[in-house]
């Protein structure tokens, strides 16, 4: 990045056309990986209609309010959606130094930090689109939300979640080099990351230990920010999740965009 | 003069204890098909690697068309294309979308990207596999397209890191068509490691022969072969022990040149071996050696790279098919 002496704008049009390039790659692959739509789809709608209708005949007596739970756990299976896929996009590295493209990316002359961020953008992208449609469907499902401002909002709170999840993603994927590492992240982070956001469950009436792992969870920002923009609801006010998401967003795709700059083979 | 298209100052690189390249200086002129010979471990791809700034030089460096690939790694790295041994490609995209990728990242506009796609396209002859997916194409047609898409930006040194590696041997004679094409045509100097003998005497113009990390001669396949004399001469005896013992006979009694055992067999470089042979045989003879057979012929790269190393080129190979083996099942999940 240092050694490029053709001027600023020179740098801005390599940069912007860097990160193009490999958002377009994302899209092509995306484009071709129906089945792989499909499936992504699929788990967090097993979720939303088994666990909705469960918890709705279960615990019918405790939520008292108008939205019924399955209206309560929509915003929290897109927050789940948006986790996996740009976790799975971020690490998706690991993928392509294995199969050896990787190398082609490291050797082309444009900076590593873009490369990162291009990566990044188009895993939020895809992962945008499966919410955006997560969210649709259970709208079909019967789901009530508030408005369709509020719908617009919530793909951005989509977006910042992405961002946030994809940047911890390549920076964890930037130094593991085989698929056990990839089932470690994994394990180790989706499902402590998930459990504890808040996506099943009010946090309010937690033990205090708990509570505290969960506000230490930037996905329960998400949800709750993905709650309020959809159904009106939200136990944290929503400008502290804004400025949490951000924050967090921030701090992992530069990250991430730091880590993959010092990626070897 | 020109710049040099490669040049190198006693570049170095070390793992931990080893040490992979050990102060190689060696110059490439503009427009030159030079070759890298050595057998596996040798240094080649650590060299290519620091030459096309994949890794850094832990001591010495390097300079590409006169820029220095330590101080200036992204000037360098317009100015190069690289092949690498094992695929670089997205096989989950066509051709066409994996160069057209490229020559976006090496920021050639939209109207040259397509005319450069089109043109090595034709060159590697895949014009009509354009638009199927990579996951579909043999190895050769993936080789050559890798082939391809590193001349898409018009690099000034092309470096292959051994580009015929596990391909079958006529795959292997078109690879070589491609590269002498694009020397020529496309007046790109070319680097390239081997270790295959007649890949370096056929292709290269010059040969470096590589081995410990270290470059133990250099000049062209002619000049290499000639200067180990005349004539080869191999003669196959019962066994190892009678075979050293030959060697040693020969040694003492100075009337061959060089003279090398492998195994059950000796090979003696001299001059006007025809006439060698009878007062050879005779030697053997007289201290009781059974020759079982003889073999004379002009040197070829084998005998030069042996006499250089000492070792046999050709025992590497067996290895080297397993380990393709092993990386095209690693990829069949």
């Amino acid at each position: 990045m240092s050694d490029h002496g053709q001027g600023f704008k020179q740098d801005i049009h390599t940069a912007f056309n860097t990160v193009y390039t490999l958002w377009l790659r994302e899209m092509l692959r995306f484009k071709r990986s129906k089945s792989r739509i499909i499936g992504s789809l699929a788990t967090p709608l097993f979720f939303l209609v088994i666990l909705g209708t469960a918890f709705n005949s279960s615990f019918q007596m405790r939520g008292g309010g108008g939205q019924t739970d399955f209206g309560f756990l929509a915003p929290g299976i897109i927050g789940m959606s948006i986790l996996f896929s740009s976790l799975t996009g971020g690490v998706s590295i690991i993928w392509d130094r294995e199969f050896g493209f990787l190398k082609e990316i490291l050797i082309a002359p444009v900076p590593r930090f873009f490369v990162a961020l291009g990566k990044a953008l188009g895993g939020v992208t895809t992962a945008m689109i499966q919410g955006t449609l997560l969210m649709l469907i259970a709208f079909l499902l019967g789901v009530e939300y508030q408005s369709y401002l509020g719908m617009a909002a919530s793909m951005g709170v989509m977006l910042l979640i992405g961002l946030g999840f994809i940047g911890l993603g390549i920076a964890l994927a930037s130094h593991t080099e085989s698929h056990e590492g990839f089932q470690m992240i994994m394990t180790f982070i989706t499902m402590p990351v998930l459990l504890l956001s808040g996506a099943f469950f009010r946090i309010g009436d937690l033990p205090q230990w708990m509570k505290t792992l969960v506000y230490l969870d930037p996905l329960t920002y998400g949800i709750m920010a993905l709650r309020y923009t959809l159904i009106g609801e939200t136990e944290i006010p929503i400008n502290i999740c804004l400025v949490a998401l951000v924050l967090f967003a921030l701090t992992t795709i530069g990250l991430g965009g730091y880590v993959f700059g010092k990626a070897k083979l | 003069m020109n710049t040099p298209a490669v040049e190198t100052f006693d570049i170095t690189r070390r793992f931990d204890d080893l040490v992979a390249v050990d102060s190689i200086s060696i110059k490439v002129e503009q427009g030159e098909l030079f070759g890298l010979l050595g057998p596996n471990g040798a240094g080649k791809t650590t060299l290519i690697n620091m030459l096309s700034t994949m890794i850094p030089p832990s001591n010495g460096t390097a300079r590409i068309w006169g820029v220095d690939v330590t101080n200036q790694p992204s000037r360098v790295r317009q100015n190069i294309g690289v092949v690498f041994q094992g695929t670089t490609l997205d096989d989950r995209l066509t051709g066409r979308e994996n160069l057209d990728l490229h020559g976006r990242l090496y920021g050639l506009p939209k109207q040259l990207r397509k005319q450069r796609i089109d043109e090595v396209l034709e060159l590697v002859e895949l014009d009509d596999k354009a638009g199927v997916l990579v996951k579909t194409y043999s190895g050769g047609m993936m080789r050559r397209l890798e082939i391809a898409r590193g001349l898409m930006h018009h690099p000034r040194v092309l470096f292959l890191d051994e580009p015929t590696l596990g391909l079958d041997p006529q795959t292997r004679n078109h690879i070589w068509d491609y590269i002498r094409r694009l020397n020529h045509e496309e007046n790109v100097t070319i680097m390239l490691t081997t270790h295959y003998m007649e890949e370096a005497d056929q292709l290269c113009e010059r040969i470096a022969i590589i081995d410990h990390g270290g470059i133990k001669a250099l000049d062209t396949p002619e000049n290499l072969k000639d200067a180990l004399g005349g004539d080869v001469i191999i003669f196959g005896t019962e066994n190892e022990t009678q075979a050293s013992l030959l060697c040693k006979l020969y040694d003492e009694n100075g009337s061959a040149g060089h003279v090398y055992y492998k195994d059950d067999s000796v090979s003696i470089m001299i001059q006007d071996g025809t006439h060698q042979i009878p007062h050879l045989l005779k030697i053997a003879i007289e201290a009781g050696i059974d020759i079982l057979s003889v073999d004379l012929h002009r040197p070829t790269l084998d005998d030069v790279f042996l006499s250089h190393t000492g070792r046999d080129i050709r025992a590497e190979e067996t290895s080297d098919v397993d380990r393709i083996t092993y990386k095209l099942q690693g990829r069949r999940r």
